[in-house]
């Protein structure tokens, strides 16, 4: 078997409110940046996965990116998966270059949500993912789609609305020690309980930010890796998994591919859930992680809600998860929201987390979810 | 802006004509039995293209719902708050619908419905429910 592919660099830009950025200015930026990481030049990059924007779509994507930055990579394309892009681009990656296709593969993400459109076109554009004949002419939004599984979830498995608001809370626990996240005032049970309703259970503060931000990472063949500068992540198990893409078509409200993509993760890299040092799995919405977490098999149904009330998601908890804040509190800008997971696991299996550091993490657990929890892509990183 | 109305095409348009004359149509496949819907060219379950279509009773359960108060499109904005189901009906097949002539504090998951069909703005009416 081929060895594993190895992230050799990772970078994210400022993230929140950035006035007068562009999609493809903070993909550049978050390009250079990653490829520096890593110790190598631009030049070194010879295949180049992007993902989609919404403020400046476009055809080929790639191609596009690929021309604003000087470089003809041998091999280009655009990964399309909504939440589970940046996994799904990470995951293509390591099967590049361990197929001996490319050495170095820079997989970018980035889009100005935030100063580029305005909340109302960001929320019409996300609503465009319905079902255009069976779901759109109901007035269905992102956040109603995800309100029809919550509502679901807490009927069969007796979640309560404070368990939801716990999982805020706990992400910006997080977010308060990172200094880049977009916010770190602090909230309580009650915040959340009274924050704005959106769609019933959900209320605004179960819900992910909208902003403007970048991510890369690099992915490098095994002995190209070791011309890098910094220690290498290896690519140890990656799996995904695709039920639906309407909620009106999912199996079910309540179990979803997650828990396929994950065991293939998992049994790839040879692990199991329990031994896990640090998560960093998609969260687009409260109800988002705590059905992953228990779909997954990081705690059983039900288990979740009491558990991240009692600390279980934090830094010295049982799964330490979303340590930059998630997309509900460190930032959320499309596919480049799905890269800060991988970025950040990437920073605590290297011990580069500061402040927000989980003692001497071996294995990571990244994972995204697209759609309506319609598309997974999972991935075991460990320490080289 | 109007409101997104629904576009027949060569697989829906029997769906839609026959929301035209009060019926709620599903796709039954000939070879296995599954019944499903949404229409599709051919059937989800052995992938074959002998498929029928079935009225359903029009009765049916709240599967699962939401009350939305915060609505994506500026054409649905004095309608809040309104409920959107995902309602099971009685021939095994789910479908999004408004619920509506009910008060949203009182909807619950498993409550009786049945569905109606509501005029729209375009040439089809849409399908909804209420409480029976």
């Amino acid at each position: 078997m081929a060895a594993k592919a190895v992230i050799t660099g990772v970078a994210d830009t400022a993230v929140g409110k950035v006035e007068g950025s562009t999609s493809l200015g903070l993909q550049a930026e978050a390009a250079a940046a990653a490829v520096a990481d890593a110790g190598l030049s631009l030049g070194d990059i010879d295949g180049v996965l992007c993902a989609y924007s919404f403020t400046e779509p476009h055809l080929m994507l790639s191609s596009v990116v690929s021309e604003f930055l000087g470089i003809m990579p041998s091999y280009s394309i655009a990964v399309q998966a909504g939440g589970a892009t940046a996994c799904a681009q990470v995951m293509q990656a390591a099967a590049l270059v361990e197929a001996g296709i490319c050495r170095h593969v820079l997989a970018v993400c980035g889009d100005n949500r935030l100063t580029g459109m305005s909340r109302d076109k960001a929320v019409a554009a996300l609503s465009e993912v319905g079902h255009a004949q069976f779901e759109r002419p109901y007035g269905i939004s992102v956040p109603s789609a995800y309100a029809l599984v919550a509502q679901r979830y807490m009927h069969d498995y007796g979640v309560t609305l404070e368990h939801l608001a716990g999982v805020a809370v706990a992400h910006r626990k997080h977010a308060m020690r990172n200094p880049k996240a977009q916010m770190r005032q602090p909230i309580t049970l009650e915040d959340v309980a009274k924050s704005k309703p959106i769609s019933t259970p959900l209320r605004l503060l179960d819900c992910c930010l909208i902003s403007d931000g970048g991510a890369a990472v690099v992915v490098s063949a095994a002995d190209a890796a070791r011309d890098t500068r910094k220690r290498g992540i290896e690519v140890l198990g990656t799996g995904q998994m695709n039920t639906h893409e309407h909620i009106i078509a999912s199996p079910s409200l309540t179990d979803f591919g997650c828990k396929q993509s994950s065991a293939q993760a998992f049994r790839r890299a040879g692990v199991t859930p329990a031994d896990i040092d640090v998560a960093e799995i998609y969260d687009s919405f409260t109800i988002t992680l705590l059905a992953e977490l228990e779909s997954i098999g990081f705690f059983a149904r039900g288990e979740a809600g009491p558990a991240i009330l009692g600390g279980a998601l934090d830094l010295d908890g049982r799964l330490p998860c979303n340590t930059h804040g998630g997309l509900l509190s460190y930032a959320h800008s499309g596919a480049a929201g799905g890269m800060f997971h991988v970025v950040e696991a990437v920073r605590q299996l290297r011990g580069e987390a500061e402040g927000r550091q989980v003692v001497s993490p071996e294995l990571a657990f990244v994972h995204g979810d697209g759609g309506i929890l319609s598309a997974h892509c999972s991935l075991v990183l460990g320490r080289n | 802006m109007s409101k997104p109305l629904p576009q027949p095409n060569v697989v829906t348009q029997r769906f839609w004509s026959s929301c035209k004359d009060g019926r709620f149509e599903f796709q039954h496949c000939k070879t296995c039995g599954h019944s499903q819907f949404p229409p599709r060219l051919t059937c989800t379950a052995c992938h074959g293209a002998d498929l029928d279509w079935l009225p359903s009773s029009g009765r049916g359960t709240v599967y699962s719902f939401t009350v939305v108060h915060r609505a994506p499109l500026e054409s649905f904005k004095a309608d809040v708050p309104y409920v959107i189901a995902i309602v099971a009906l009685e021939e095994g097949v789910r479908a999004m619908v408004n619920l509506r002539d009910v008060d949203p504090e009182t909807v619950g998951i498993g409550m009786p419905i049945e569905v109606f069909f509501e005029p729209t703005e375009g040439e089809y009416p849409l399908p909804q429910a209420r409480p029976r």
